[in-house]
Parts: structure tokens; C-alpha cells; sequence
């Protein structure tokens, strides 16, 4: 099935999604690397707000090369980096409302749990297309905590039919990552024995 | 010789513009060779995003990918030495930075301070050897995170090219997994048994059906290639150093007459 989800991102919205669909998104994507997750984390320990909304929000592994133009900034290329650094630290991001996660290799059991128990999905976006990407994006709404670096800030960005995603782990503890590893072990175990 | 420096620094801005915009056609064409042979629909997507967004990169000037690494020179020195040589790689490097733009990606490895420049302490980082040639030739490997962090099969960014280094000591080794990246996508080691390990190894991995970015199929190396060392009677030093389907490389030769000379090996 292909999906076509505005944000902020309902959570009927997200349950429909199953592992193996294609979604383009369209609305506000935030940003959202290591150091920006291990922010994040402090804030949700001392109880201090965020200067953005997770509410209905989707959080991409990724931070652009930008260019600063005449009061404001240009994306040059955008595209989604590995999750699975992002494992220990995204449930509680999931936990604080965002519905769908969006980056590449995909994340941990422990995540996948989260996305469940909270309704949110994890979409995979390929790797490196970055000049694809750039084109997806409409306008740059604003970057927060500049001072990790432009590399790691929480980038605020307006996107149209941001896509292909492809539903890689669902609401429902679909994993299409867990499907190809019984197959890739299947296949070495015959390798090993010919 | 400050004339010298000059050109060398200049050719390798545009040396790097080159790295990140475009791909090499060996690269594109196994790209274009491994969607005809994938028959699973989603490998099929992925593989024809990838090729779309080179195309386009190299049609707009623009890098194909946003992670555009850290800087990595191969640096083949003339039988002349050139002064201020590193300083010039170091200029170009925060040159390109600016006018590409590159992200800026080098940090200290304790604080993770950001140094905003793409350089600093053994930054660009560079690997010498050494011709009788009357030019130096430059090679530029721009290396993202993605194919270098590869502490787990999820770390990686199907399709991959493969670099094994065997022999040699422990450094040499990983030395030779990185020269192997270098080497034409799919091209093979002169010598019949190492070209024979190149080929075992590729149908095996491809054998595995991890697929491109992991989401299964046919395609999870473009190739393999092997590079050798001898070593040491007591041991097998191997090295393995993985690169993304994006394989940027770019190479320049820069003439005593000061004549560059982009491309070629």
C-alpha cells in the first residue's frame, strides 16, 4: 500500500501503516541526531519543556548540508543517517509523542517495543540521496540548538510528498529487518554446509 | 615554488567538488547491472532511487549524498618535493567547505567539538607513496561515517564495496583494505588467486540476500576487491573497510610545468 500522511500524524494514521508499505510525507520534519537525542534526554529528566513539539511529529536521523542565505538557510542535500545509534535513547522520544521515525538500517527490539506500546512507525528512507532529498524540502521553519553544531541541530524543516519511505518497522511489532535476518542466517548456515 | 602551491591548492578544491558530485561510471554502471538483476520490488525501488539521485547530483553540481565525509588524500609524490604541500591540502579542504558546500563533519574525538572547518589535528588526513613521475598526483576519498562505523551488519548502507586488505603488519593491513577502495569498482587483482578470492567473496556476500539498505535482495556488495601485502610466516593479518554504493573518488595530476589533469587512476 502507498500512504500519503500529513503531520502532525495521528495515531489512527500510523496503525494503518504495515511493514513493507510506501509513505510520502508531507507537512514538518524535525532533526534530530546523537547529540540532539541525548539533549532531549535531559530535558525529559529535569521535566524542561522542548523548544519544539514531538507531539504527532516525525523525527529524522539525518542533518542536512545547508547554505546560509540572505536571512535565512538553503538545503543542499538531506538524507537519512544509521538509526541504530539512536537505539538506546528513541524510546523515550517515542514516549514523548512523536509518531513516526524516519532514517536508515533500522532500530532495536527494544524500539520496536516502544513503537507498539505507543503507536508510531519507523520508516526507511535510502540511504544517500541526498540531492533527491534537498528537492522534497519546501522551507526551512527554523534550527534549534545551533550550539551542537550545524551537523547535529534540530533542524525544523517543511517538506512535500517526502518520499519514497518504506515502512520497515510498524505499530503492530511488524519488522521487515527481522524477516530478512532469518533469511540471511538461513542462507550462511547453507552456505556453510555446501 | 609558492606558484606550485598555488595550483596544487587549487586543483584540489575543484579535485573535491569532483569527488562529492559525481560518481565514477564504474560505479553507476554496477548500480545499473545490479537493479537488472534484483527482482525483488523493493530492491528494484531502492537500487532506482540511488541512480536518480547520482544523475541529478552530477547534473546540478550538487554532493549526491549529505554525509560528505571526512577528507582522505592518497598522495603519489613526483620525484620532486614540494614545499607547504600539506598546508595546501588543509586550504583546499576548508576552501571546498565553503564554495561546495561540504558538512562540516570533524570533530576533536574526546570533547566532539566541532573544529567548523573540515581540518585539524591529522586532518585531511594523508597517505603518501612515492614515483619517479614528473607529476604528484591527488586522490580524494571523501569517507562518511555510515560504511565506516561498521561495528554491525545494521550499521552498513547496502549496496556496499568491499575492501579486504590481507597481510603486510596490522596498520599496512587496514591500509590496504582503504588503497583497495580506491581501485575501479569491479575491477580485479592481477593475480589469479586473489582475483579468484574476490570473485568467492562477492557471490557469498551476495549470497547472504541482505539487499540494498538491508531491506533485502541480491544486491548487497557491488564488488570486492582485494589487496595483498606479504607478511610475516606466524600470521594473516585481514582488514576489511567497507564504502557505500556512493564510492566517491576523484584523482588530479599536477605537472612540474604546472599542467593539471583530472581523472584517470
Amino acid at each position: 500500500m502507498e500512504y500519503h500522511l500529513h503531520t502532525p500524524v495521528s495515531k489512527s494514521d500510523v496503525e494503518k501503516l504495515k511493514a513493507g508499505d510506501v509513505v510520502y510525507l508531507t507537512g514538518r520534519i524535525i532533526t534530530a541526531r546523537d547529540k540532539a537525542h541525548i539533549r532531549m534526554a535531559e530535558y525529559f529528566a529535569s521535566g524542561k519543556p522542548l523548544p519544539f513539539s514531538l507531539e504527532g511529529a516525525a523525527v529524522f536521523h539525518g542533518a542536512p548540508i545547508v547554505r546560509e542565505t540572505d536571512g535565512g538557510w538553503e538545503i543542499v542535500a538531506i538524507g537519512p543517517t544509521t538509526s541504530a545509534r539512536m537505539n538506546s535513547l528513541e524510546p523515550a522520544v517515542i514516549k514523548h509523542g512523536a509518531r513516526l521515525i524516519v532514517g536508515k538500517g533500522g532500530m532495536s527490539a527494544e524500539v520496536l517495543d516502544a513503537l507498539r506500546e505507543q503507536g508510531c512507525a519507523y520508516l526507511s528512507m535510502t540511504g544517500g540521496a541526498a540531492v533527491l532529498g534537498a528537492r522534497m524540502v519546501r522551507k526551512v521553519l527554523g534550527a534549534e540548538w545551533q550550539d551542537l553544531g550545524l551537523a547535529e541541530s534540530v533542524w525544523m524543516l517543511e517538506v512535500e510528498r517526502f518520499g519514497p519511505l518504506t515502512v520497515t518497522m510498524d505499530a503492530r511489532g511488524g519488522d521487515l529487518y527481522a524477516g530478512v535476518r532469518s533469511r540471511v542466517s538461513e542462507n550462511i548456515k547453507a552456505m556453510r554446509s555446501d | 615554488m609558492e606558484a606550485m602551491e598555488k595550483i596544487i591548492e587549487d586543483a584540489t578544491v575543484e579535485l573535491i567538488r569532483r569527488a562529492v558530485t559525481t560518481l565514477p561510471q564504474d560505479v553507476v554502471a554496477a548500480l545499473e547491472t545490479a537493479r537488472a538483476a534484483e527482482t525483488e520490488a523493493t530492491a528494484r525501488r531502492e537500487l532506482g532511487i540511488m541512480i536518480e539521485n547520482v544523475r541529478e547530483a552530477g547534473r546540478c553540481a550538487l554532493p549526491m549524498c549529505q554525509d560528505t565525509g571526512i577528507p582522505v588524500f592518497f598522495v603519489k609524490m613526483g620525484h620532486r618535493h614540494v614545499a607547504g604541500l600539506e598546508d595546501a591540502l588543509a586550504r583546499a579542504v576548508r576552501r571546498a567547505t565553503e564554495l561546495v558546500p561540504l558538512r562540516r563533519n570533524v570533530v576533536d574525538p574526546l570533547t566532539r567539538a566541532n573544529t567548523g572547518d573540515n581540518t585539524g589535528v591529522r586532518m585531511p588526513y594523508v597517505t603518501y607513496s612515492f614515483t619517479d613521475a614528473d607529476y604528484l598526483e591527488i586522490a580524494y576519498m571523501p569517507k562518511g561515517a555510515g560504511s565506516e562505523n561498521m561495528s554491525a551488519l545494521a550499521m552498513l548502507c547496502p549496496p556496499v564495496v568491499v575492501g579486504v586488505g590481507i597481510g603486510g603488519s596490522a596498520d599496512a593491513c587496514m591500509g590496504l583494505a582503504k588503497k583497495a577502495l580506491m581501485r575501479p569498482a569491479g575491477s580485479k587483482n592481477p593475480a589469479p588467486a586473489y582475483a579468484r578470492l574476490e570473485e568467492e567473496l562477492l557471490e557469498q556476500i551476495n549470497a547472504t540476500g541482505i539487499g540494498p539498505m538491508g531491506l533485502g535482495g541480491r544486491t548487497t556488495a557491488l564488488a570486492v576487491h582485494v589487496e595483498r601485502a606479504d607478511c610475516h610466516t606466524a600470521s594473516l593479518p585481514v582488514g576489511i573497510n567497507l564504502q557505500c554504493y556512493a564510492a566517491r573518488r576523484a584523482s588530479v595530476r599536477v605537472y612540474e610545468d604546472g599542467r593539471v589533469e583530472y581523472g584517470g587512476e
